[in-house]
């Protein structure tokens, strides 16, 4: 099978999970709705302001749309990062990119940014530079050292998010206090409805992010001989890490700003599609984008029912899975000793 | 006829804090060219400068001073994908963690071929396959590199070099992690893909009986100067050897080829 095939072949397999993933979603929840009052809401004959109707459209179907975008867009980070710093446990909270994303956030939200759509692209742009921070920071830490060690990076991004989330414990103490309880909910990593405008602005971005990242996808690969053979095979290493960290960090910043900093998506799906499509990264950037939608979209599902009629906040399940998930390589795949 | 790669009082430094050397490091006045189809040597003791030789020559750092040519034109005015399809270096071993098949790896060296393409065409898999006959690993093509024993591993990074369809091929030593029966077949593939394919070879090696065996011409470098330059019979001569290396060598006939093999005195 040529690799082209093969990636249709996935994307197609990936794709239909998404899709009954998606309808599953749709169908269950707290509110006790019957499958044909689903199925009437959905094909419009039930009325716009029956109860369906809202929980269907208004908050059912939002919630997906967005667990489907923060899902893909921390998932093609993760296969960015790893790709970046030739570490296969990097990863945007693992980084501390996420936690550098979600100061900027709290920055934003203290000068009054909400998600309404200006707003959202507002405190994306204050994700996007507590990202950079963040990244920038964790990168001049460890490149003190000899070269990118795995355990370097790994220690230097613990640090970073540990500071970052002291800094933002230090503006929320300054903030109000009754707005404390919805900070803390969404520092969890908690998917709510999104308005309409402001999730065109997540995709728009999401879309942007995956974009550089893809377009880069086979010089990726060349980057696993090392930056200098890359080089000598005509890759410009300059251009293609500045856009690839351009870009994963985008995707971060949107997740954090949108949905907030959700844990370990970007290891836990690109590992899992490695272990089924190998190494390639022209295969692995496309499917994490759908992979990560269907992975988040199942955990999301899990946080809404499991505990209903309250709710789980989604990181909670993603950090239930990922954090076994990345012992697990520790020990198995890489062999550090702990 | 224009020699293939010419260069002409190259001169290079790394900045003081990059270098991290008690002295500073540095290349002067380095001259010299490769004519199409010859084999050429570079050796010299560590830090002799070999290594930032091909950084020079590859582009990966530009010369202070002087000028390199390839097939005539200023190196700086090269497009990058088309420098890759004239020169492709062979590294040093295989970086740590390279999860990739043999095949996977050998396409890579197409990439200068269509650097705009997400997949290889049809022509870089018939190239691919070529350059892993022409080395011997057509058969492993599936294999993860990490599983391959390291003259095996070797052969698939000559191939992937060899993927590139370079005019120069520039191996940097390349029987550095080998034991004796990979470092003969090393040297007879070289050999070999100079004699068949014409393609102009420069050996940069610690192992200077490997370039008295392979090489037309050597260049003996040291402390970033051009010592000598010649037939491996009129370089690998005992006095001069001594001076570089800071020891006392012994120059003898190979009974077999004729070609100088030196050997370290030992005063143990």
């Amino acid at each position: 099978m040529t690799p082209a095939r093969r990636l249709w072949l996935v994307l197609g397999l990936l794709a239909t999970a998404l899709v009954v993933v998606a309808a599953g979603a749709l169908f269950l929840g707290s509110a006790a709705l019957s499958p044909r009052a689903v199925l009437s809401a959905v094909t419009g004959r039930a009325a716009a302001e029956s109860v369906e109707s809202v929980v269907t459209l208004s908050i059912r179907l939002p919630r997906i749309a967005v667990a489907a975008l923060a899902g893909g867009a921390l998932a093609v980070a993760g296969v960015a990062f790893q790709a970046l710093t030739r570490n296969p446990l990097a990863e945007p909270s693992v980084l501390g990119i996420s936690g550098g994303a979600a100061f900027g956030v709290v920055m934003g939200q203290s000068v009054g940014l909400g998600l309404t759509a200006l707003e959202a692209v507002g405190l994306t742009a204050f994700a996007f530079a507590g990202a950079l921070l963040a990244a920038g920071a964790v990168y001049l830490i460890a490149a003190a050292g000899r070269g990118l060690q795995i355990q370097t990076l790994l220690l230097a991004g613990v640090i970073v998010g540990i500071f970052f989330s002291a800094a933002i414990t230090v503006v929320i103490s300054l903030l109000d206090f009754n707005r404390l309880g919805g900070v803390i909910h969404w520092l969890l990593g908690n998917l709510a409805p999104v308005p309409a405008g402001s999730l065109g602005i997540f995709a728009v971005l999401a879309a942007a992010g995956f974009g550089l990242v893809v377009t880069y996808a086979r010089e990726l690969n060349l980057l696993a001989l090392g930056e200098e053979p890359a080089q000598q095979l005509g890759v410009n290493a300059e251009r293609l890490k500045l856009a690839i960290f351009g870009g994963a960090a985008l995707l971060t910043a949107s997740v954090v700003a949108f949905a907030g900093p959700i844990g370990f998506v970007g290891l836990i799906v690109p590992h899992a599609l490695r272990m089924l499509l190998g190494p390639d990264n022209r295969l692995l950037v496309p499917a994490s984008a759908v992979g990560g939608a269907v992975f988040l979209l199942v955990a999301d599902t899990v946080a809404r029912n499991i505990i209903a009629p309250a709710e789980l906040s989604v990181g909670v399940i993603t950090s239930f899975c990922g954090a076994p998930f990345f012992i697990y390589l520790l020990r198995t795949r890489y062999r550090v000793n702990l | 006829m224009t020699a293939l790669l010419e260069l002409r009082d190259v001169g290079f430094a790394y900045p003081a804090v990059a270098s991290r050397r008690a002295r500073p490091f540095a290349l002067a006045g380095l001259s010299f060219s490769v004519a199409h189809g010859e084999i050429v040597g570079v050796i010299g003791p560590n830090s002799a400068g070999k290594t930032t030789l091909i950084r020079l020559v590859t582009r990966v750092v530009a010369p202070a001073a002087g000028d390199i040519a390839l097939d005539g034109r200023p190196l700086r005015r090269w497009d990058p994908a088309a420098l890759a399809r004239r020169i492709a270096v062979v590294p040093q071993g295989v970086p740590p963690q390279f999860p990739f098949t043999v095949e996977e790896l050998v396409l890579m060296g197409r990439y200068p071929h269509g650097p705009g393409r997400y997949f290889e065409s049809a022509t870089d898999v018939a190239a691919a396959r070529a350059a892993m006959a022409a080395t011997g690993v057509l058969e492993l093509a599936a294999l993860q590199l990490e599983s391959l024993s390291g003259g095996e591993r070797q052969r698939a990074v000559v191939a992937r070099a060899l993927a590139q369809e370079p005019r120069l091929l520039i191996l940097d030593e390349p029987t550095a992690h080998l034991d004796l029966r990979y470092q003969a077949e090393s040297a007879a593939l070289l050999k070999r893909l100079n004699r068949e394919q014409g393609l102009t070879i420069l050996l940069v090696s610690h192992d200077l009986n490997l370039a008295s065996e392979v090489c037309d011409r050597l260049l003996l470098m040291a402390e970033g100067r051009l010592v000598a330059v010649g037939a491996p019979d009129a370089v690998l001569e005992e006095s001069a050897l001594g001076a570089v290396f800071g020891c006392e060598v012994t120059v003898e006939k190979s009974p077999t080829t004729r070609r100088p093999v030196v050997q370290l005195t030992w005063r143990v």
